[in-house]
């Protein structure tokens, strides 16, 4: 040991106080998400929602897709807690299924989305030169097609089914990821801590990740709570267009289509699925609020 | 004087013929139309345990010269040799060995602390990338850091905005410290502290020097702090080095006219301090085209005609100092440059004895009784 690391002899302290845990970013956010009662909260609804989707088979009441000619719009009752559908379908057995298509619509299409677009916004942005000029261009030109009609184009041309319709919203929602990281990246990358951790002897690919990353993921993190909602409501659409769900297995979007032409005589049909959807959104929102103050430092 | 006691060894740092050029403007296809020479030629040679300030207003290159040492800049041509190793076109893996000799402290404590890390997950850094101590012990390394720039190893685990800016420096100390390096580039390391804090500073930074061994390469505008610290000055304009020697010989005899009047615009700390000055007249031009000949004879008031066409070579007037100027042996001498106390008014020397004397007729009056 050379004499660069000999204390100063001038301070002392109590020997129980001289070491610390250097605690792991993932267990700091964690600890700060605790403190956090909305937060928390969201969180409760999302593992619920989650619940639903993976158990319901076993906690619908009813069968999804059976239908009963002798029920047919029947209000919320003690039998249809949720009312039924247009053929005697149970709304809340449709709820409950239709989470399967929904969650995974709106989550999974844009986990597919942050995959993509996170390392190309962060690859953009870090190298610059020819890599951001092409990478930005290709997603100025996507952006430049209606967020839909793109999907739509992709669903039709993958073929329609739920995992097609997942992975052409989530492509169509990848330059928003790319376009908003890289401004993130380019931002980050001329502070002074950046030339720090070169100085310290960091190589590119862990300044990138390590210390730009973190430092970006905030505003990626709300916009990936944002994009669920967009994700939810686009994959109604396309089922309403047969290229999500196929029928008859339900989604909240897939039933909200049905439901509109029932609006005046049974509104129920509307009404649940509509929530459904509202708390998902809520809560991821909430949940994304909560994750960013959460992993920022200066907030208490 | 320390300079004399290092003068056999061999220079820690050396830069030779340093050179930097930045494109600042390109045509469509990318090719070069103007370059600024930001540094225009420069070398430099620093021993272990001595303080070599680079001098110059903003903008004379000694930034970039500083982070050319490190290769956070690549030179455009020259040659940098760091513990004897050549390092001037080190690859990435060649690199860490020269991140390990040298390290930097930057300017603005509040921004070349990463936000998102802890103190402790800071100083841990560099003690990972270069395996100077295995993981298990980091914690107590991290806390013999903290301790030996004075703070208290109990913070490891707060975040940098935690602390004051004086505070904050002492962990960016630390970090540059966490690798144990020769030579340390001090970028206006207290240019942005509270002038009460500075002196803590710099007194930190000393008393490390004095402890480790450590080089330092001083960059200030300030000329003060550079009196009080610096063994040698390196004076910069334009890109280049115009003056050079041992900080009593620059301040004692400049033999430059820049240097004269830069130390002629040092602030007086008394209404009352005489001395000459020599201000400059006109702005700094233009980096993109800099004077022909010295880059100095649009501005200089012993311009003569051969200043246009000949560039003037660093060439020694004494012992240790050289001078950029084709006339350094015939300009006037210097005279007072920098500002002396002048003898004051009877009357008011009559009543500062009379609050001074106040203190120890006080204090004689409280033992008496």
């Amino acid at each position: 040991m050379s004499a660069g690391t000999a204390p100063a002899p001038a301070r002392v302290h109590p020997p129980e106080d001289e070491t610390f845990v250097i605690e792991s970013p993932g267990r700091r956010a964690w600890r700060r998400l605790r403190r956090r009662p909305a937060a928390m909260a969201s969180l409760a609804v999302v593992l619920v929602i989650v619940a639903c989707a993976l158990l319901a088979p076993w906690i619908a009441p009813y069968d999804p897709t059976a239908q009963s000619w002798s029920a047919v719009r029947q209000a919320p009752s003690a039998a249809y807690w949720l009312g039924t559908d247009e053929v005697g379908r149970d709304v809340l057995s449709r709820v409950i299924w239709g989470a399967r298509a929904s969650l995974a619509a709106g989550v999974v299409s844009v986990l597919i989305a942050m995959a993509a677009g996170v390392p190309l916004g962060l690859l953009a942005g870090y190298v610059g030169g020819w890599t951001d000029a092409v990478l930005s261009r290709l997603t100025d030109a996507m952006l430049a097609i209606p967020f839909l009609i793109l999907a739509i184009a992709l669903a039709a041309f993958l073929g329609p089914n739920l995992t097609n319709a997942m992975i052409a919203i989530g492509v169509t929602a990848t330059p928003i990821f790319i376009r908003l990281t890289r401004g993130q990246v380019l931002a980050a990358r001329s502070e002074e801590w950046v030339e720090a951790a070169r100085a310290v002897g960091n190589p590119h690919w862990r300044i990138a990740l390590r210390h730009v990353l973190p430092n970006v993921l905030p505003p990626i993190l709300v916009q990936a709570t944002l994009t669920i909602a967009t994700a939810v409501i686009a994959e109604a659409s396309l089922s309403f267009l047969g290229l999500g769900q196929q029928p008859p297995m339900p989604s909240w979007g897939s039933m909200l289509n049905s439901a509109q032409r029932f609006l005046a005589q049974a509104p129920w049909m509307a009404i649940f699925p509509g929530m459904a959807i509202f708390l998902t959104v809520l809560a991821f929102n909430v949940l994304g609020d909560g994750l960013r103050d959460a992993l920022d430092p200066r907030s208490k | 004087m320390r300079t004399d006691a290092h003068a056999h060894e061999v220079p820690v740092l050396e830069a030779h013929d340093l050179v930097k050029h930045f494109v600042a403007r390109k045509s469509l296809i990318g090719r070069p139309l103007a370059t600024v020479k930001a540094v225009d030629g420069v070398s430099l040679a620093v021993r272990s345990g001595e303080t070599v300030a680079l001098v110059g207003e903003s903008g004379c290159g000694k930034s970039t010269l500083g982070r050319m040492i490190l290769r956070l800049v690549d030179p455009t041509s020259g040659r940098i040799v760091i513990g004897g190793e050549d390092v001037t076109h080190a690859r990435e893996r060649d690199l860490k060995g020269l991140r390990r000799a040298a390290q930097i402290i930057f300017q603005d404590p509040f921004a070349s602390l990463n936000p998102r890390m802890t103190v402790g997950e800071i100083l841990a850094e560099p003690l990972m990338l270069h395996a100077i101590v295995p993981a298990s012990e980091r914690p107590a390394r991290v806390a013999a850091l903290l301790e030996q720039v004075g703070l208290d190893p109990r913070h490891a685990a707060r975040f940098p905005h935690e602390f004051s800016g004086g505070q904050r420096q002492r962990i960016v100390i630390a970090r540059a410290l966490a690798v144990e390096p020769k030579v340390i580039v001090c970028d206006e390391p207290v240019s942005a502290l509270d002038v009460s804090i500075r002196a803590q500073i710099l007194n930190l930074l000393e008393e490390l020097q004095a402890r480790l061994g450590l080089a330092y390469v001083f960059i200030s505008h300030d000329l003060g702090v550079v009196r009080h610290i610096a063994d040698r000055v390196c004076v910069m304009y334009l890109g280049r080095i115009v003056e050079t020697g041992t900080t009593a010989e620059i301040f004692e005899n400049p033999r430059h006219p820049y240097t004269r009047a830069l130390l002629s615009a040092i602030p007086a700390p008394s209404p009352t301090a005489r001395r000459e000055r020599r201000l400059l007249e006109g702005d700094v031009p233009s980096p993109l085209s800099p004077p022909s000949g010295c880059h100095l004879r649009t501005r200089c008031p012993h311009v003569q005609d051969v200043c246009a066409t000949t560039r003037p070579p660093l060439d020694p007037v004494g012992p240790t100092q050289a001078s950029a100027c084709l006339f350094a042996k015939d300009l006037p001498p210097a005279g007072d440059l920098t500002p002396r106390e002048a003898p004051l008014d009877p009357r008011l020397e009559k009543l500062f004895a009379a609050f001074v004397g106040d203190d120890e007729t006080a204090a004689a009056r409280t033992a008496a009784q």
